[in-house]
């Protein structure tokens, strides 16, 4: 059996004030290698928390969340930020590009950050993910002279620029029109189809999250249900 | 080029305007800091060197520093005087050549024998005190710049005639001596001697060209009614720094009054040391004035890019990458500002240096100022250091934003 890629053990975050908010409260899940999930819920659930939680952007306030087996409650900043860049990749609503820098510097920036590669390889990995997504003619563009659709599979190459394992989205497709919404899905689609890729996506198109693997239903910060909605590796 | 670089780069040059604001604040700061240290320690320099040049670096005279003790203090231990004046009529320096030979085994320099004194100069009607001093030629261009001075004759010219003398070439001029004249000089003592110009000098300084005359030591002699009275060693040291303790050695030695330049101008040394501390405060104040565009410009970068920061941070980023991104920027700011600033600096310098003027009491007209790697180091150290405390503030800030907050917010 192979081990989970995101463990989360009782994990409950609490804003802190005068009135405390509850925003996730005692969620227990695991999320497997291929996994294609789907977290749905009404607005203000505590959905995108979760997210942030399992994608150590937050800390929760009790429980545990494991990468890969590990806990990472006793882990400094750093290291957080270290697993953060090579173990996980985002993608958010909003593309969240730097608007200074070309589309291909973009993608780049986190493989620099981590520094594995030689500058010419990161250049060259760069392209090829760009070219992948169908972005090889807009390269040398800056993010304001893409389209919204564009710009999130420049989100998705930037998300995939270190290789992880997995990816979380956050209404990936929240702001982009129809035809922009199904290119997008069907790239997380093919991520975990073809390159084999766990990807975690906050949703509120249920018609989105019913060709998604499982779907995990938020409602007040608990976990109203865990279901299967195809198995996984089944294409939808 | 290096991640770091290349995001701090990119945020400073896309805020070209706000960027250049900066950079002129840090620019003006350093060059006018550069000008006005070259000007402050150019006039200082200049005005030691003068001092130096014209003064004696030690002057042994017979004068006592306290008056003899009396021999009722000696006898009773209750007896004690007060203001008590010493001596009018000066004694001399006992055995002044031998004292020299004395002191040239071991004083790193070349030392002479001098005679002051007072006289009245009557020439063509007029009567005027002047300072008169008894040199001896064949030593004194070795303690004194008086040889280069020669506008008329030379040191030597005082052989030339008895009674000879050498007068400062305002002085001549405002009686209407020329070389050749016969002039009056009378002592304090009584003595009256007709004397003959031989020559004239210019040292620059009004006060000596307008009150000093030079004769043959013997001349002097005469005037103070004293055969063979020196009353005053004047010593020029090879290094001048080295004056005082010289001086506190000759003292100890001799037993005599000795006075190194530095405590004879005490006062202006001093002075000196307080126009200085007040330069560098306010050199200081105008680079941390500079240093608040950087602040400026730092801070609205950090609160611009607060979306960029969360992001980079939720990619992965290090808390002390993002602070470094923005410290850097801060130095960039810092490093174009004093570069620019050096060539301010520098032409600033060069004008000042210049400008004509004129001042009454020397010949200079031109405002001496110095050129320094000490200066320009300083202003591009002191000018880093504030800008580097200007970004840190701001990184630190950004640093420290929780990428959540952000994200929730744009969202």
């Amino acid at each position: 059996m192979s081990t989970a890629l995101i463990e989360a053990r009782k994990v409950t975050k609490i804003l802190g004030g005068i009135v405390p908010v509850t925003l996730v409260q005692d969620i227990t899940l695991s999320i497997m290698p291929r996994e294609f999930i789907a977290i749905t819920g009404p607005s203000g659930s505590g959905k995108s928390s979760l997210l942030y939680l399992l994608g150590l952007l937050d800390l929760p306030t009790s429980g545990d969340v494991l990468i890969d087996g590990r806990s990472t409650t006793g882990m400094t900043e750093g290291e957080r930020a270290e697993v953060r860049l090579s173990r996980l990749g985002f993608v958010f609503q909003f593309h969240f590009l730097l608007p200074e820098f070309t589309i291909t510097e973009n993608v780049a920036l986190p493989m620099r950050a981590l520094a594995k590669l030689s500058p010419r390889a990161i250049t060259a990995r760069a392209e090829e993910l760009l070219a992948s997504l169908g972005l090889d003619d807009h390269r040398h563009k800056t993010p304001d002279q893409l389209s919204g659709g564009q710009r999130q599979r420049v989100a998705v190459a930037r998300a995939l620029a270190n290789d992880p394992p997995v990816i979380l989205a956050d209404e990936p497709t929240g702001s982009l029109d129809s035809a922009a919404t199904t290119q997008v899905f069907g790239i997380l689609r093919d991520l975990v189809a073809l390159r084999g890729k766990t990807v975690v996506a906050v949703t509120h198109d249920l018609h989105l999250a019913s060709q998604m693997h499982r779907q995990i239903r938020i409602v007040d910060g608990r976990l109203a249900d865990d279901e299967p909605v195809v198995a996984p590796g089944t294409p939808s | 080029m290096n991640l770091i670089l290349t995001i701090a780069w990119t945020h400073v040059r896309y805020r070209a305007r706000q960027t250049l604001v900066a950079i002129l604040g840090v620019m003006t700061g350093v060059g006018f800091s550069i000008m006005m240290a070259a000007m402050m320690e150019g006039s200082q320099d200049d005005f030691i060197k003068t001092l130096v040049d014209a003064l004696p670096h030690i002057s042994v005279t017979d004068e006592l520093r306290q008056p003899t003790r009396q021999p009722a203090e000696m006898t009773y231990a209750a007896v004690e005087f007060h203001g008590l004046t010493p001596e009018v009529r000066r004694p001399g320096i006992k055995n002044p050549f031998a004292t020299i030979a004395s002191l040239q085994t071991w004083v790193a320099g070349a030392l002479t024998p001098s005679v002051q004194s007072k006289a009245v100069l009557r020439f063509a009607g007029r009567n005027l005190t002047v300072s008169i001093i008894g040199i001896d030629p064949r030593t004194e261009a070795d303690v004194s710049n008086l040889a280069t001075h020669m506008k008329q004759g030379t040191l030597k010219s005082l052989y030339r005639s008895s009674n000879a003398i050498l007068l400062g070439d305002r002085l001549a001029n405002k009686i209407g001596a020329r070389v050749n004249s016969n002039i009056t000089l009378a002592s304090a003592e009584g003595a009256t001697m007709s004397s003959t110009v031989v020559g004239t000098f210019h040292t620059g300084f009004r006060v000596t060209d307008e009150t000093t005359g030079y004769v043959l030591l013997k001349t002097a002699q005469i005037l103070e009614k004293q055969t063979g009275i020196v009353n005053e060693i004047r010593v020029r040291t090879s290094d001048p720094m080295q004056a005082r303790l010289i001086s506190e050695r000759i003292g100890e030695q001799t037993g005599y009054k000795s006075i190194s330049w530095q405590e004879a101008q005490e006062d202006l040394l001093s002075a000196i040391t307080l126009r200085n501390v007040l330069m560098y405060t306010i050199v200081g104040a105008i680079l941390l004035v500079a240093s608040f565009g950087t602040y400026n410009i730092i801070s609205t970068i950090t609160h611009e890019k607060t979306r960029d920061i969360a992001i980079l941070k939720s990619l992965g980023f290090r808390d002390q990458t993002i602070r470094a991104i923005f410290i850097l920027e801060a130095l960039l700011v810092g490093l174009v500002g004093a570069a620019l600033g050096w060539v301010l600096g520098y032409l600033l310098t060069r004008g000042l240096a210049s400008l004509e003027f004129k001042t009454p009491f020397s010949d200079y007209n031109h405002l001496p100022v110095l050129y320094s790697a000490k200066h320009y180091l300083l202003a591009t150290g002191v000018a880093l250091f504030s800008s580097l405390i200007a970004g840190y503030f701001p990184a630190r800030a950004a640093a420290r934003l929780h990428p959540v907050d952000i994200i929730r917010g744009a969202t």
